[in-house]
């Protein structure tokens, strides 16, 4: 076969078996986009702007587990998707982005949109290359998925001068059937060895703790994870990034940990004395004050990525490996010994954790007519039956979303977690549709949130992605309004925005529908109307209460014991 | 501490600034790095000299093992091995000074591959404290310029850095 580099590039995304791609078209990929228009395999969804693109191919990716792919033009084309990209890497999330580039020739010269795309991108990239010779395309779109998707998952750029995609110029085409990189190979079984001293640890413990995260999403080892936690009866936590991977309605879930997260978890960790972290990273939003961190405990941490070991804890037993695996090796190792956990500690431990839980520490109002905005996603998960999709953007909804949808599975949980990106949620949930068109999809957001990519509201239009937007309009950049009223004695510096847009207008104008719900009584009847429109994207406009605050919160650099809970509750020290 | 870490690394566009823009993105500090291809011309190797904790030095090389880029790496420090840097350095030498930049040269094992009416230039090879040390034996006054190739590292013995 035949193919110039244009054609090349998408015959390639076929082999990969690539069903979508997003996109914007512009000068250095007009070769491409015009290979893209004679075939009908690889549908493109036309964004509104390079930043959706990256979080609606995003959206794909985790909610699937297969990579998003993106196609950008150069310059600004470029550099507008270095946000999307810089949140797929934090999270880790498996992305390939081709970027057009101006042809080789003038490369260097400021050419019209030319910027140093593999420059600019090096830093939030697992990789990137520019691709200098029509002859080797292929190879590089396969090493680039084949990178993305394998060990500690993460974006990939692909940039491709515009005058080796010449349609005048054709090559034989072959795609490698397998690549291999000497400089490359990620780990995938745990150390035998390390994997014993593990058991030794949990089999000992008398307060063990599980704290597992993204990984064993990104793994798909929420099978090996149930597995383990039910075979030992120990606690587990997740992080924001880990929710669904245990159920969060199974009997060993403490909550999420962290910043906001629950008492209970927080407590636990803070005094258990065997740590088992599974495919999580220590963030600082999770550690506290580092100093404090699980005083007790000795620590065993699986991650497939050694430079995730050790990081900021150091821990006493490091297995590199696949989680998946490890677990597997974990259950078999402890199934085929005669030792088991010890059974009366474990009552003694789990009684503690009974009497935190008791604090009830999520609890919120419930008696006035304003809306409360727990009792909104409340409301969803139970209208939704605990089984949509769900994205949401960055601030307090975010963290009520994580903490009253409760999730049972993974990929269910949508959001940015590392990079904190505003703005993702929408495109997010189109991606997320476009892969599950059968399953409801829901966005959580906020009125500031959802004004960094609105745009995207077309783009739902013109493929028939019908999005139920739950917007937590408290009127505040409710996040940064919170962090104000306790750390700057509620001197509110531009958290105000003081002109939000009528967004029911604003949905119809895009040719979606508008709802706003104002009293707590009608949250459950404009739910379940929103839900009925099956084939619309309706854009629901909650007015919640502005002052409400996310609690529990561990205020920065306060240790997991340290929390501030509610106002008016019971002071959970004396309980515990 | 201070450690030199031997790598090799992909000999591509760029290799060069995975690994420079792993230092500045994480706050680690270089005092100096060499690069230059092997004999394996798709190879280059590099030396690089840093120092930081235990710790730092573990996320260092950890991070460097995962660039796509780098296929291999040693931590020199760990075990017994040479160091080498070049020098030259120009020097004002003028009457009576002469001979004596001459002597001192002689006595570090430099060699003199440039000379004018007025100058010298002087090639030191050596451990970092000994090119230090020749610098400082010189008058201050008579340096003109200098160039450090920094330091270049091998492990003695049988074993080797290779794929
Ligand atoms: C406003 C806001 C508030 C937040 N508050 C909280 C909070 O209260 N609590 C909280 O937990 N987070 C919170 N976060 C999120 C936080 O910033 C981090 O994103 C999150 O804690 C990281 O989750 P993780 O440790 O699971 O790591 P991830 O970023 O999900 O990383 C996954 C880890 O697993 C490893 N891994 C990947 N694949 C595999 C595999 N196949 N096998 C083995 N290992 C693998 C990776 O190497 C990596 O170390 C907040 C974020 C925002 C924006
Ligand atoms: C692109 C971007 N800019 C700034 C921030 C900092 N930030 C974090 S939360 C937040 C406020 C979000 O407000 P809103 O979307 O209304 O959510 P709320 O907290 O009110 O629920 C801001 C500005 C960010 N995370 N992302
Ligand atoms: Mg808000």
């Amino acid at each position: 076969m035949e193919l110039s580099g244009a054609e090349i590039v998408i015959q390639c995304l076929k082999d990969e078996g690539v069903e979508y791609i997003f996109g914007y078209p512009g000068g250095a990929v007009l070769h491409i986009y015009d290979a893209l228009f004679r075939q009908e395999d690889v549908k493109h969804i036309l964004v509104r702007h390079e930043q959706g693109a990256t979080h609606a191919a995003d959206g794909y990716a985790r909610s699937t587990g297969k990579p998003g792919v993106v196609l950008v033009t150069s310059g600004p084309g470029a550099t507008n998707a270095v946000t999307g990209i810089a949140t797929a890497y934090m999270d880790s999330i498996p992305m390939v982005v081709l970027s057009g580039q101006v042809p080789l020739p003038v490369i260097g010269s400021d050419a019209f949109q030319e910027c140093d795309t593999v420059g600019i991108t090096r830093p939030c990239v697992k990789h990137n290359f520019l691709v200098k010779d029509v002859h080797k395309i292929a190879e590089t779109i396969k090493k680039a998925f084949y990178i993305a998707t394998t060990g500690r998952p993460g974006p990939v750029v692909v940039d491709i001068p515009k005058d080796i995609t010449d349609p005048r110029v054709k090559i034989p085409y072959e795609y490698p059937r397998s690549v291999s990189l000497r400089s490359y190979h990620p780990s995938t079984k745990g150390h035998r060895w390390q994997i014993k001293k593990a058991v030794e640890l949990l089999l000992s413990a008398k307060r063990p703790m599980v704290y597992s995260g993204g990984g064993v999403v990104l793994g798909n080892a929420s099978d090996e994870l149930t597995r383990l936690v039910d075979l030992l009866g120990f606690p587990i936590t997740n992080t924001l990034m880990g929710l669904g991977a245990y159920p969060a309605t199974g009997q060993h879930f403490v909550g999420m940990l962290g910043m906001h997260g629950t008492y209970e978890a927080n407590m636990a960790m803070h005094d258990c004395d065997m740590l088992l972290a599974i495919g999580a990273r220590f963030d600082d939003r999770v550690t506290g004050k580092i100093a404090e961190f699980c005083p007790y405990a000795k620590i065993v941490h699986i991650d497939v990525d050694p430079a995730s070991i050790s990081k900021t804890v150091r821990v006493d037993v490091p297995i590199v490996g696949e989680v998946a695996s490890v677990l597997t090796d974990l259950c078999d190792m402890i199934q085929s010994g005669e030792r088991r956990p010890d059974r009366e500690a474990l009552a003694t431990w789990w009684d503690r954790i009974s009497h935190w839980q008791k604090v009830d520490c999520l609890r919120f109002d419930r008696s006035g007519t304003v809306i409360k905005p727990q009792f909104v996603v409340e409301q969803l998960y139970e209208a939704t039956h605990g089984d949509a999709f769900i994205t949401s953007d960055v601030g307090q909804h975010q963290m009520w979303a994580a903490q009253f949808y409760k999730f049972d599975k993974p990929r269910r949980w949508i959001n940015s977690g590392g990079l904190g990106t505003m703005g993702f949620g929408l495109p997010a949930a189109i991606g997320v549709k476009l892969a599950h068109p059968d399953s409801e999809v829901c966005c959580i957001t906020g009125e500031a949130s959802i004004q960094m990519c609105i745009q995207e509201l077309a783009t739902a239009l013109q493929y028939r992605t019908p999005i139920k937007i739950v917007n937590l309009n408290n009127g505040y950049m409710g996040m940064v309004r919170q962090w104000q009223e306790f750390s700057y004695e509620s001197r509110y510096s531009h958290s105000y925005l003081e002109t939000i847009p009528d967004f029911v207008k604003l949905a119809e104008a895009y040719g979606h529908v508008g709802m706003r719900i104002e009293k707590a009584a009608d949250v459950r009847p404009a739910l379940e109307e929103a839900l009925k429109l099956k084939d619309r994207t309706v854009f629901m406009d909650f007015l919640t209460d502005p002052t409400e605050n996310v609690y529990p919160m561990i205020e920065a650099g306060k240790a997991h014991n340290d929390m501030r809970l509610s106002p008016g509750m019971i002071d959970a020290r004396e309980l515990a | 501490m201070r450690h030199i870490i031997s790598i090799l690394i992909e000999n591509e566009a760029g290799a060069l600034s995975r690994v420079s823009g792993l230092f500045s993105a994480r706050g680690y500090n270089i005092e100096s790095l060499t690069v230059a291809p092997t004999q394996d011309p798709s190879l280059s190797r590099m030396t690089l000299v840093t120092s930081g904790s235990d710790e730092i030095i573990e996320q260092i090389t950890k991070q460097l093992n995962k660039l796509i880029d780098v296929v291999k790496l040693i931590d020199l420090s760990e075990s017994s091995h040479i160091e080498r840097e070049l020098m030259m350095v120009k020097v004002r030498a003028v009457n009576g000074a002469r001979e004596e930049i001459k002597r001192l040269a002689d006595i570090f094992r430099g060699k003199i591959i440039d000379v004018t009416p007025g100058t010298f230039v002087i090639e030191i090879t050596g451990e970092k404290s000994k090119v230090d040390a020749f610098l400082s034996a010189l008058a201050e006054d008579s340096i003109i310029e200098v160039v450090r190739t920094g330091a270049s590292g091998i492990s003695r013995g049988d074993r080797g850095l290779t794929l």
